[in-house]
């Protein structure tokens, strides 16, 4: 009877562990070893072991990428915030019998392609497109105006794909905050600043960094994005990395790339995680 | 004074998410190619959409990948979820914290992590490449749907049982699954929609013969102003809304 027990155990543990090792540790590894490899035209990845390509990386370009990147994703995260905060306070706080409806209409447009919405931008932004002829009826300018292929519309494309991830955190979190807290902070004679910041603000931090974390990740390396919306310029690590692996054919550069990407995310992660303590990682999961 | 201004608030946002999704179905009736003005009703770019078997040919391998992948994933991630819930083993904090970290590491390091293992093991890009990126990257999904699940269950149910003589088999067979399936079928749909929406992973491990949606619409897009995209997006939007409706007439019968 014990023998047949632990066969079921025995099945189930090797199969995610072999699996998780094969496709997820074992791949890790590569790249981190394919970062130290040399590119030659004819092999895609080629020894002698060398630091060149994290050499090559302190070159002003790719610095420059690496600060736009953490720039743009910063500040989209920021905006997603600003937007999220209000908005999912409203929905969590609503009496309304409707609020499940509400909270089904920010899902909604998650089902179509992420690629179709992006797209959608494109009709947005363009110069004769909704937005600039909206102006122009206005009379508010008075020539088609271009936002397409600027970081402007780079940052409004990730903000429209990623505003989700910001909301639906912060809905869950705001939604478990005790009443009786806020109610309790006014009767003592706190404005509306003061509880908003000594109560409401430190009590839904979960759900913030949580959020910012969704929104951060995605932003610097969702390469279409800027491919379709974005100018020339307006490159980001997910495209710095493709167009190592799959244009330049330099593996090795590109590996290197994302091993210090990663590792940056790495530190990042480390520091949320030390600062909410086990509790709240348990949470976001 | 306050009513007003925020579901004005909640407006202004609602309209951001839907006004262009909406303008593009707007325009997918629209007898023009390029232009925003008005040039009739057509139906034009439906039939160029239905006609167009690649785009087809795509959907259909999307459909079998999504299906696969989400079937093997909601196996072992279900029993990942299982085992972390019921035994004790060397390495279980190990394997969560692996779990955890594979949910939160960047779609891009997993797609070329996995383009140099397969191109090492000689793997030709296809339908095998996606459908094992795929499963890799549904299971720590599932794993958490199920684990959140299964944590919520009252311990003795698995104490009474193991008294009253069953087996682990019979154990999960005859009380974990039943009571587990919804948590289940959760992940599964999770992992199709990851699956069918997913371009980064899949634009690495994908190869010439196996087309799928995601980058036959990314190939699209790419080419500039395509109305076929418009209709695409009014017929997903519409099957969305169906789905939507069907499931909650489904589940207000239920009590």
């Amino acid at each position: 009877m014990k023998h047949h027990d632990g066969i079921l155990k025995f099945f189930s543990l090797s199969i995610i562990w072999l699996w998780l090792v094969i496709f997820a540790l074992l791949p890790f590894c590569l790249v981190t070893l394919a970062s130290f490899a040399s590119h030659d035209d004819i092999h895609l990845l080629s020894f002698p072991v060398t630091f060149a390509n994290f050499q090559e990386l302190n070159n002003s370009i790719y610095v420059k990428i690496f600060k736009q990147s953490f720039y743009i994703a910063g500040i989209c995260t920021l905006i997603c915030l600003l937007l999220g905060y209000p908005f999912a306070y409203i929905i969590a706080r609503m009496q309304s019998r409707y609020k499940s409806l509400f909270t089904l209409l920010i899902v909604i447009p998650f089902w179509t392609s992420s690629l179709i919405r992006t797209y959608s931008m494109i009709t947005m932004l363009k110069p004769k497109g909704v937005i600039s002829s909206i102006l122009m009826a206005l009379g508010i300018i008075d020539k088609p105006l271009s936002l397409l292929f600027t970081d402007t519309a780079v940052m409004i494309g990730l903000v429209y794909n990623l505003l989700p991830f910001m909301i639906l955190p912060l809905l869950t979190n705001i939604e478990r905050l005790d009443n009786r807290l806020v109610d309790a902070a006014r009767d003592l004679g706190a404005n509306r600043f003061t509880t908003f910041r000594k109560i409401i603000l430190p009590l839904t931090m979960p759900g913030i960094l949580s959020g910012c974390i969704l929104v951060f990740l995605p932003a610097m390396t969702i390469f279409y994005i800027p491919d379709l919306l974005g100018g020339s310029k307006s490159i980001l690590l997910g495209n710095l990395i493709q167009n190592q692996f799959l244009i330049a054919q330099n593996w090795p550069l590109g590996s290197a790339i994302s091993v210090v990407f990663t590792l940056m995310l790495a530190i990042l992660l480390f520091i949320y995680w030390r600062s909410t303590g086990k509790k709240e990682h348990r949470e976001f999961l | 004074m306050k009513h007003i201004s925020s579901s004005s608030y909640l407006t202004a946002i609602y309209l951001f998410f839907y006004i262009p999704i909406l303008v593009l179905i707007a325009y997918s009736f629209n007898n023009a190619q390029y232009s925003l003005v008005w040039h009739g009703f057509s139906m034009r770019w439906y039939n160029d959409l239905f006609s167009d078997s690649d785009l087809w040919v795509a959907v259909l391998h999307s459909c079998i990948l999504g299906i696969s992948a989400a079937t093997i994933a909601m196996c072992i991630g279900g029993l990942t979820a299982i085992s972390l819930y019921r035994y004790h083993f060397f390495g279980r904090k190990i394997l969560y914290g692996l779990i955890f970290i594979l949910i939160l590491s960047p779609d891009i390091v997993m797609g070329i992590s996995l383009l140099i293992l397969f191109s090492l093991l000689q793997v030709t890009l296809g339908f095998w490449s996606l459908l094992l990126a795929h499963i890799t990257f549904c299971i720590p999904f599932v794993v958490v749907t199920v684990y959140s699940r299964i944590v919520s269950f009252d311990e003795y149910i698995f104490e009474a049982a193991k008294d009253l003589g069953a087996k682990d088999s019979v154990i999960l067979t005859r009380i974990i699954l039943p009571l587990l399936w919804p948590a289940l079928f959760s992940g599964w749909l999770l992992s199709f929609t990851l699956s069918i929406d997913d371009v980064i992973i899949s634009y690495f491990v994908a190869g010439p013969d196996f087309e799928i949606l995601p980058l036959k619409i990314y190939s699209m897009v790419r080419l500039g102003v395509k109305p076929e995209i418009n209709a695409l997006c009014a017929v997903t939007f519409g099957l969305t809304l169906t789905l939507i409706v069907i499931s909650q007439v489904i589940l207000r019968k239920k009590p």
